[in-house]
């Protein structure tokens, strides 16, 4: 597909997180330069002061975004997921420049202006309001052109704790390694970065005093000044008004048969969260999405009582959550899952789905046939020619690769790789890597002609999907208890990864491909 | 000169200022008065304390040791804001904004007073053709578009526009180059006159504290060594005066030999 038939066909979705990556920019930089600038002025008055602040503002801008998201989330008021979450990280972020700028910007007023400013009898307020604010204008505005491109960049990252903008496609578009997606994300939002960049480059020309010349255009520059803050403000409010909008349409539904659904940041995950969120909608039950939720964001959300449901893995519980050492048996892993979550977070545990999915080890399927390899003994004594490459997730956890190559005694030429997990398979089948660690169900597995050794040794603990649900949700919405128990082993790992391969490989859409597979199944 | 009978505008007793960071005091011991329609000129070379001893005077500074009395009333009483509207200052390079008009920069005063815009307009248009600018010509354009000795004009002006009983001006021609500051000297000179203004004036430069001086103080190290009216001056014993006045003489000299 070209993208621009991809863009045709996706316009109203693209415009949607358009809408919704604007509104996240135009809010927080409102935001931090309501903040940052009586905050830069009041350095300027309290000398002492300048020093921590600057110190602290400096430090939160060196905190991965991603981090930051993570710290955000336990915290009330300001913290959860969703909009609020993402606009308190990218304020965080666009502070600096706007304080510091405006520092820079009135001490760097000529003193003897300022002498001068005094000595004709100015009060404090008449210098600052008439005289430093307007000299010192042009280097606050390149603070907030700074702050505000920044902002742009940095909310493509808020897909990741549910806040959309043009980021879900740049996040699915890497997963689904789909460059059409990718583009649909980068380009509009680099794009607005430029935009925002020349208009407030026009703006910090219109306040600068080198540009301060009668030459008769007094009223044409008047114009063009009234015609670009209109222009300003309009998108602004427009902005605001829209995304209020969306933040009420949320909020004003019903409360009684309410419920957020969840999901980690692939596309199975998605798949899984979307089935139990069509299946409760045509039940009546008005269901929010916070899909794509980047690491262990999911849990720490449920925790926090912002997320009401999401899937989740058994393995994955027990080793990364509850930090037990592996085991093999399926069962005693889901019922030690289920008895500790019930006690220790009271969050319930469905019955199994009816797949796994386990860490599958990859390599290209033409190196398996050549070598004669079936299982991963026998790839022992190439490993140490190949190039292994890893996902984070993979790469940290305990089940992950520390204990895969101990218990395997595997070797590999060089430390293995550590990226974006979508971007694996891609790396194996064009030979920048010899082995990877992937998804069972992954349905680019065919696809891409990869080959899955045996784990002869049993070393993967179980991965049965499964959903997790606060336990006062299960209570509170009636409907939930009868459509977990309808999923309960209701999908095969054939058909897991027939889902993955219709939303990954045809790159459907998702919520269509949810549809079709819940009438054909006739749920 | 009624010096005697009238009542001082200016009165220092005994004034001493210090830096926290110098060990010798600014301006120490230092007292003199200035009568309504003088023009005392501080002369005196850089760090001798004449700037100090004018922002003394508008509460840009207050004195440690003694006092300093404004129309017979100590700065320490004055509403500091009060006091700097009743006083003019002028500053080298005019120490004009940059951002504001010639207009709105002389009509700042009156402007900060409440003037009806009306009244300010007549009375900016006035001030800048006493400064000796064409209204219509300069009222729009922005400091950046004058000539050093135009802004100057507009520093003056600005200074002179809610016709203060008092003129500060701290080296106002110090930046310009010779032929324009001959004349604006000597318009300055006429202007004064005219206007009856109090003033007082610091210069490094003896040929303008002579020629605009009603009475001229000598400054040293935070002290004043003499004050004097020009004609006594030019007959000074006085060491550092007699240093300032040789070279009126050295140089008038040196142009002579020059002369083909």
């Amino acid at each position: 597909m070209s993208f621009f038939s991809f863009l045709k066909q996706n316009w109203p979705e693209l415009f949607t997180l358009l809408r919704q990556h604007l509104w996240l920019v135009l809010i927080s930089t409102f935001v931090a330069v309501a903040i940052g600038i009586p905050t830069g002025i009041l350095l300027t008055r309290r000398k002492s002061l300048r020093g921590p602040v600057l110190g602290v503002a400096n430090i939160m801008q060196t905190i991965p975004s991603l981090a930051l998201f993570g710290f955000l989330i336990p915290l009330p008021f300001i913290g959860g997921i969703g909009t609020r979450t993402a606009i308190v990280a990218l304020v965080v972020y666009a502070l600096l420049p706007i304080i510091r700028n405006t520092v820079t910007g009135i001490v760097g007023v000529d003193p003897n202006v300022r002498e001068a400013a005094v000595a004709m009898g100015m009060t404090g307020r008449q210098i600052l309001w008439q005289v430093e604010l307007p000299l010192a204008m042009p280097v606050i505005i390149t603070g907030v052109r700074v702050a505000m491109v920044i902002a742009i960049g940095v909310a493509t990252i808020a897909a990741a704790v549910g806040a959309g903008g043009l980021g879900v496609y740049i996040f699915r578009g890497l997963r689904q390694y789909d460059n059409n997606l990718l583009l649909a994300g980068a380009v509009p939002a680099a794009l607005m970065a430029l935009i925002a960049d020349f208009g407030l480059g026009l703006l910090e020309r219109y306040f600068s005093v080198a540009h301060k010349r009668r030459a008769g255009t007094t009223s044409g520059r008047k114009k063009f000044m009234v015609a670009a803050t209109t222009a300003i403000l309009a998108a602004m409010i427009t902005g605001i008004y829209v995304g209020s909008r969306e933040t009420r349409s949320h909020s004003v539904q019903p409360q009684s048969a309410r419920l957020v659904v969840g999901s980690k940041d692939f596309t199975e995950s998605a798949i899984l969260a979307e089935i139990v969120a069509q299946l409760l909608e045509a039940r009546g039950v008005t269901v929010e999405r916070n899909y794509e939720l980047g690491g262990n964001l999911p849990h720490d959300a449920m925790l926090a009582g912002r997320l009401d449901l999401y899937p989740e893995y058994t393995g994955t519980s027990y080793t990364a959550i509850l930090h037990h050492q592996p085991i093999t048996d399926p069962r005693a892993v889901y019922e030690q899952v289920k008895a500790e979550y019930a006690q220790k977070f009271g969050v319930a545990v469905s019955e199994p789905l009816g797949f796994e999915n386990t860490f599958a080890i990859l390599i290209r399927g033409a190196e398996a046939r050549k070598l004669k390899l079936k299982t991963i003994s026998d790839a022992i004594p190439y490993a140490s020619n190949w190039r292994a490459g890893f996902g984070q997730d993979f790469m940290s956890r305990a089940d992950g690769y520390p204990g895969f190559s101990k218990a395997y005694g595997l070797k590999f030429a060089e430390q293995p790789r550590e990226m974006d997990l979508s971007l694996t398979y891609i790396a194996l089948a064009s030979g920048k890597v010899d082995l990877i660690a992937g998804n069972s169900t992954e349905g680019r597995i065919a696809g891409l002609d990869l080959f899955q050794l045996e784990d002869d040794r049993h070393y993967f603990p179980p991965y049965e999907a499964v959903y997790l649900v606060r336990q006062d949700t299960l209570a509170r919405v009636a409907q939930l208890p009868e459509v977990l128990a309808r999923l309960a082993h209701a999908i095969s790992t054939e058909e897991m990864r027939q889902l993955n391969y219709e939303v990954d490989a045809n790159k459907r859409n998702q919520a269509e491909v949810v549809r079709e597979w819940l009438n054909r199944k006739g749920f | 000169m009624n010096e005697a009978t009238a009542k001082p505008l200016v009165e220092f007793h005994d004034v001493g200022f210090s830096h926290l960071s110098a060990a010798a005091p600014i301006i120490s011991h230092l007292s003199f008065s200035v009568a309504p329609g003088e023009i005392l000129v501080l002369l005196g070379e850089s760090g001798c304390g004449k700037t100090t001893t004018l922002k003394l005077i508008n509460c840009l500074l207050m004195p440690d040791a003694g006092e300093v009395n404004i129309e017979g009333k100590s700065t320490t009483a004055w509403d500091p804001i009060r006091l700097r509207r009743r006083t003019g200052y002028v500053i080298q390079e005019g120490g004009l904004f940059p951002h504001f008009t010639v207009a709105k920069n002389v009509a700042l005063v009156p402007a900060l007073e409440g003037w009806e815009p009306a009244r300010i307009r007549n009375r900016v248009d006035e001030l800048l053709s006493i400064v000796g600018l064409e209204p219509r010509d300069f009222a729009d354009r922005y400091p950046a578009e004058l000539s050093g000795g135009q802004r100057q004009r507009i520093g003056v002006a600005r200074a002179l526009a809610a016709d203060p009983p008092l003129l500060l001006l701290d080296e106002p021609f110090g930046a310009l180059d010779p032929l324009t500051r001959a004349s604006l000297q000597r318009e300055f000179a006429e202007l004064s006159k005219r206007l009856k203004k109090t003033a007082v004036f610091v210069t490094h430069d003896v040929r303008e504290a002579l020629l605009l001086g009603s009475r001229v103080g000598l400054m040293h190290a935070g002290k004043l060594l003499l004050l004097e009216t020009p004609e006594n001056f030019l007959k000074s014993k006085n060491e550092k005066a007699m240093a300032y006045l040789e070279t009126l003489r050295v140089s008038a000299g040196s142009v002579q030999e020059e002369a083909p």
